[in-house]
């Protein structure tokens, strides 16, 4: 299960990537897994107000529909339109071309909640096989 | 793996979309050990399933089998199920998981004499291969030894003095054999399929690209599409019930509906433009009232378009009527179209 390091993680599998006060998120590799295949992405609007561990977007795959809750409270600055015609990208590249979306991340936003690649990769470890997304 | 019926089960192997195309064109193969078997034997066999299912066991030359229903007294489905003569007066049927311990206690509750009746299900594993290259993988079997099964035909092979039932059936809409063999032999058939099917490109198949493969040929799913509260009739199967048999449980609501019509159809519908897939359970709408509810739902990999099913009100339920489908609080639009939604062979290769 691939768990790069350079990406901090929620118990609900998104990953966030820091870049100063900005963040890009996805989903992790265990996500779409156990997903399958994704056939339709609801972005978020760009502005919308994004809250740490609250729903922002909904991600289809033929099994199911799953939500995806943002890591960060913050503002959305950009989404992957490249998600409407090819939502299939969350499964082949859910760290790189599969981002979701770009957040300007509030002040004061602490993120210490999140988990270190290592402690994520101990939560799937330990979990279920064939837990929620 | 989730559980189904009691059985833990796969979803995918490779992928519910890759399986889906290799059945469509090429060759798939299921695990279906989780369905029931029921032997039915004796003089009075014919007689005695008559009674209790819809279609009329009297059509069947030994060894050709028939789609039928088991009704409630009120003319709903308890099962849909697969009825096959194996035996001057012998009859397999292959009833589904869910139902195996509901369908067998209401039929060997109905009165019968001289009629053995037995639940084997735990004595037969099963696996359905289906495919364009089906029938080259049975010829690779028993090629010299056995011809194939015509559709709706099932065959009695001996492998290493063990019987095998092998009917040429399915639930994809493709060619395709149902092989049921003793459950000790589950995992060598399996392994034997595979590898001798590895020259046609085999892939295991599991409960996603099921799903998808029957919905698009609009066979119904029991517990989704029918219910003890829905007729065979409203369901669209009537070539499926012989009203011309005097007698069968359920039949007196059945004729009522044939005399009078129905007042809701089960039709299918395909989304018109990009939306999230349709589920089963979701409002249907024509303009702003509410009409029915999805019965199953999904995304077809051939169309490349959501699909469903849902009881729409007879009124409603013609071919090209636009109805809209709720999806999580947003309404989508689609249209009703005709059985099936997908024409086997109409894919290119």
């Amino acid at each position: 299960m691939n768990v790069p390091e350079d990406l901090q993680y929620a118990a609900t599998h998104e990953w966030l990537r820091l870049d100063g006060e900005a963040g890009t998120v996805g989903i992790s590799d265990h996500a779409q897994a156990e997903l399958t295949d994704v056939v339709y992405v609801e972005l978020p609007k760009v502005g919308a107000q994004a809250n740490a561990g609250e729903q922002v977007c909904v991600v289809e795959s033929v099994k199911a529909a799953s939500d995806i809750y943002s890591p960060v409270s913050g503002t959305i600055t950009a989404v992957n339109d490249a998600l409407t015609a090819k939502p299939a990208l969350l499964n082949t590249d859910p760290f790189g071309e599969g981002w979701i979306f770009k957040i300007r991340i509030e002040a004061g936003e602490d993120i210490e909640h999140l988990k270190s690649p290592a402690q994520y990769r101990e939560q799937l470890g330990s979990a279920d096989a064939g837990g929620e997304v | 793996m989730v559980d189904f019926g009691g059985w833990s089960m796969p979803v995918q192997y490779t992928g519910i979309i890759d399986e889906h195309h290799a059945v469509r064109g090429n060759l798939g193969v299921f695990d279906i050990s989780h369905m029931g078997q029921f032997f039915a034997e004796g003089a009075d066999s014919a007689a005695w399933l008559n009674r209790l299912l819809t279609n009329n066991v009297d059509r069947l030359a030994v060894g050709e089998c028939q789609y039928t229903f088991l009704l409630n007294e009120n003319g709903g489905v308890i099962d849909d199920l697969i009825v096959y003569r194996v035996g001057e007066t012998r009859y397999l049927m292959v009833v589904n998981a869910s139902k195996i311990d509901e369908d067998f206690a209401w039929m060997e509750g109905q009165a019968r004499d001289g009629v053995s009746f037995e639940n084997h299900s735990a004595h037969y594993a099963g696996f359905a291969v289906q495919g364009p290259k089906s029938a080259q993988l049975f010829d690779s079997f028993f090629s010299g030894k056995y011809s194939r099964p015509a559709r709706n035909e099932i065959l009695a092979v001996e492998v290493d003095g063990l019987t095998y039932f092998i009917a040429r059936t399915g639930y994809t809409g493709e060619d395709g054999f149902e092989v049921f063999c003793p459950a000790e032999r589950a995992v060598r058939s399996w392994n034997d399929i595979l590898r001798k099917g590895a020259e046609f490109a085999i892939k295991p198949c599991g409960l996603g690209a099921r799903d998808t493969l029957r919905l698009e040929m609009c066979y119904p799913l029991n517990g989704s599409d029918l219910a003890c509260d829905t007729t065979p009739l409203e369901a669209g199967l009537g070539i499926f019930v012989d009203l011309h048999k005097p007698e069968f449980i359920g039949r007196e609501t059945l004729a009522e509906q044939k005399k009078h019509g129905v007042k809701r159809r089960l039709v299918p519908f395909k989304m018109t433009g990009p939306c999230p897939p349709p589920r089963s359970h979701y409002a249907v709408f024509k303009g702003d009232q509410k009409i029915a509810e999805t019965t199953s739902g999904s995304l077809s990999p051939t169309l490349k378009a959501g699909i469903g099913m849902a009881y729409i009100p007879t009124e409603f339920a013609r071919i090209n009527e636009q109805i809209d489908i709720e999806i999580r609080g947003k309404r989508f639009p689609a249209v009703i179209e005709k059985k099936p939604l997908h024409r086997v062979g109409s894919t290119a290769n």
